[in-house]
């Protein structure tokens, strides 16, 4: 059979749609996502059309009354998927999101469930500086009851989206606006992909580099550089970030000995840092040279190009990396 | 209104500089000069220049996406404006910022913020400095109709009614946050009306006569300077454009953009100083070389101008 090969930006929406029609509790709730607008990265284009505004809800710019209210048409029978138009604008729901749709589950002994989408565009490159251009992911991953998912391919926005739209969890789901218009195979039927697996997205042997969203392609290219100077190197995608999938990633360093961990968002207290703490505490042993992190400075994201280009991680500074290790144990 | 001639020249001066500054914006853009995306003020110029034509340089302004404006009413340097706008060193946040962050805190522009609603609760804050610092400035904070759905709109307005603080709530009300129409977030028919709830004036002003605006503005400046309080001005408006550059704006029916193209406000001032016997023909062209005149200046300083040091990305994260 022939797969088509589409866009992140159409796998996204295939899913939507897939899922909505097959579940009459799905809506879509989100600032100019509906017939006006199509969404601001035009994930959403067409289903207003389909579905009717009920489901596919334009609001005010109220993004605290956004999450809160997909809060409570959550623990009351639906499964709302809101978007937030940029990563950056989460920080305005955040108790909705970190104390109230995380916490409402545990604090209220089980009785009620958050099956909550929160969809949202990360990342930097397009020079719309501080305020539209974060990777925040790591906030979420450091809230127990949420959980974190960021596809790099359109293959596996599809599939994580499927299942973060039926799972019983609030889900964060990190889009990257680098990735929307990059094209993969995706089958037009029904598929999933479970959350905590990742995948192995190149194979090698000499050096393992775990990455997420724009930076495994990044790190892919990276990869294809370091096998002509003769290093192979193995790039894995955990794809969620909670839960982690720790075993694929110990087992592709128990078999290279080398890692480096490759984030667009902010080093300190970043996903870097704490895949690497995981290795240091229970993979230290396999490791034949210090771990190495290319992530963002701590700064904020600037606006002029030179400038944003200088701190956000490209393809040399992975293949530096890698070769520094390289040197340090073989 | 007591306003004299000069004041009326310079507020015709100050809209026509906004107009042909945008219009040089677009074209730069149009030819991959200006990285990242505008949101223009074309259109909208009456407010911020009958605003700020009540303001001296120590108050203060607050100012949102659609900035550029904004800053060229408080008095900002043409040249160092498009030098941010164009990324560059000498722009006045060292290219750090960009169209949606331009800041001068040497005539009290204290930014623009790119969050809708963000600015709100800051020029709150400037009020409280001000009272607390017991001078008698004032702080005009802009934002859209969009904005005033937002938390913040609530919290900042509350919260600088009850300390009676010096703040003009400016809202620029254009219909629209970008594809959305004004009646299908809020069913209030003015923003205005929303003054109530806090206890403190609200006017409704035609945001495109930059007489009334100006008007409207003088009285809140007295409140705020005399220790009165806060108020809310709504001026309605139109953007002559789409939100931001690649927006064609089909969500605007013909009807509603031809009727609000014919009220520029530009045009209508030009007119009001032809007739008041203001001004001659001549003259008026002599302005508009004399505003020309000092927008290629400032596109050349902003051209020739060198791009920041990469290394320059790591200054400034802490004072
Ligand atoms: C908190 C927040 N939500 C959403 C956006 C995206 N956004 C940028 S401008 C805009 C519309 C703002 O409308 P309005 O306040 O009316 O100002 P206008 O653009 O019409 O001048 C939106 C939704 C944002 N920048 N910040
Ligand atoms: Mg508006």
């Amino acid at each position: 059979m022939n797969i088509p090969k589409i866009t992140y930006r159409d796998a996204l929406r295939q899913a939507l749609i897939e899922e909505m029609r097959q579940d009459p509790t799905v809506f879509l709730l989100g600032e100019d996502i509906g017939r006006y607008w199509n969404g601001a990265f035009k994930v959403t284009a067409g289903l207003a059309e389909e579905f009717g505004e009920d489901r596919v809800r334009d609001t005010p710019i109220s993004e605290s009354a956004i999450i809160g209210a997909a809060v409570g048409a959550a623990i009351t029978g639906m499964r709302p998927i809101a978007e937030i138009m940029f990563g950056d604008l989460t920080a305005l729901a955040m108790d909705q999101i970190a104390n109230q749709a995380a916490k409402i589950h545990y604090m209220f002994g089980g009785q009620a469930k958050v099956p909550l989408v929160i969809r949202t565009p990360f990342g930097g490159g397009v020079n719309i500086a501080a305020h539209h251009s974060q990777s925040l992911e790591a906030w979420f991953m450091h809230v127990p009851g949420l959980h974190v998912a960021l596809p790099s391919t359109p293959y596996d926005a599809k599939g994580l989206l499927k299942t973060a739209i039926r799972s019983d969890n609030p889900v964060v789901f990190c889009e990257h606006k680098l990735l929307y218009s990059l094209e993969g195979l995706v089958p037009e039927e029904d598929y999933t992909i479970p959350f905590g697996v990742a995948e192995v997205k190149r194979e090698g042997s000499d050096v393992t580099i775990v990455a997420t969203m724009f930076m495994v392609n990044k790190s892919l290219q990276a990869a294809e550089i370091l096998e002509k100077d003769g290093i192979s190197v193995e790039v894995v995608d955990p794809r969620t970030l909670v839960p982690l999938d720790k075993t694929t990633i110990i087992d592709s360093v128990k078999k290279t000995g080398h890692l480096v961990i490759v984030s667009e968002d902010c080093k300190t207290g970043g996903v870097t840092a704490e895949i690497a703490a995981i290795i240091a505490e229970e993979a230290i042993d396999y490791l034949d040279a210090p771990i190495k992190r290319v992530a963002k400075p701590d700064t904020p994201i600037p606006f002029s190009p030179p400038l944003e280009k200088e701190i956000i991680p490209d393809k040399e500074r992975i293949v530096d990396a890698v070769k520094q290790i390289r040197k340090r144990g073989s | 209104m007591d306003l004299s001639k000069e004041k009326k020249i310079a507020m015709y001066q100050d809209m026509l500089k906004i107009r042909l500054f945008e219009e040089k914006v677009f074209e730069l853009y149009g030819q991959n000069i200006v990285p990242g995306t505008i949101h223009l003020y074309a259109g909208e110029e009456a407010v911020a220049v009958g605003v700020c034509t009540n303001l001296r340089k120590e108050d203060y302004i607050v100012s949102t996406h659609r900035g550029h404006g904004h800053c060229i009413a408080k008095g900002a340097r043409l040249d160092k404006t498009m030098a941010e706008i164009l990324g560059k060193k000498t722009g006045y946040c060292k290219g750090k910022g960009g169209s949606m962050h331009i800041a001068d805190f040497s005539i009290g522009m204290l930014g623009a913020t790119a969050v809708v609603g963000a600015g709100i609760p800051i020029a709150t804050g400037a009020g409280l400095s001000i009272k607390l610092r017991g001078t008698d400035q004032v702080a005009a904070c802009f934002f859209g109709d969009g904005a005033s759905n937002q938390g913040t709109f609530h919290e900042g307005v509350n919260m600088a009614a009850i300390w009676k603080l010096p703040v003009l709530f400016i809202c620029e009300n254009n219909l629209y946050a970008m594809g959305t129409h004004q009646r299908r977030v809020m069913l209030v028919k003015h923003v205005m009306e929303r003054a109530v709830a806090y206890g403190i004036p609200g006017v409704c002003v035609d945001g495109n006569n930059v007489l009334e605006v100006y008007e409207a503005t003088l009285e809140a400046c007295k409140r705020a300077r005399n220790g009165d309080g806060p108020t809310l001005i709504e001026c309605k408006t139109y953007r002559r454009k789409g939100h931001s550059r690649w927006d064609p704006a089909t969500y605007r029916p013909k009807g509603e953009v031809d009727e609000w193209l014919n009220k520029d406000p530009i045009q209508r001032m030009k007119k009001h100083l032809i007739v008041d016997g203001v001004f001659s023909e001549s003259k008026l062209i002599e302005i508009e070389e004399e505003v020309m005149n000092s927008i290629e200046e400032a596109v050349k300083f902003a051209l020739d101008s060198p791009f920041p040091q990469p290394e320059e990305a790591l200054e400034d994260v802490y004072a």
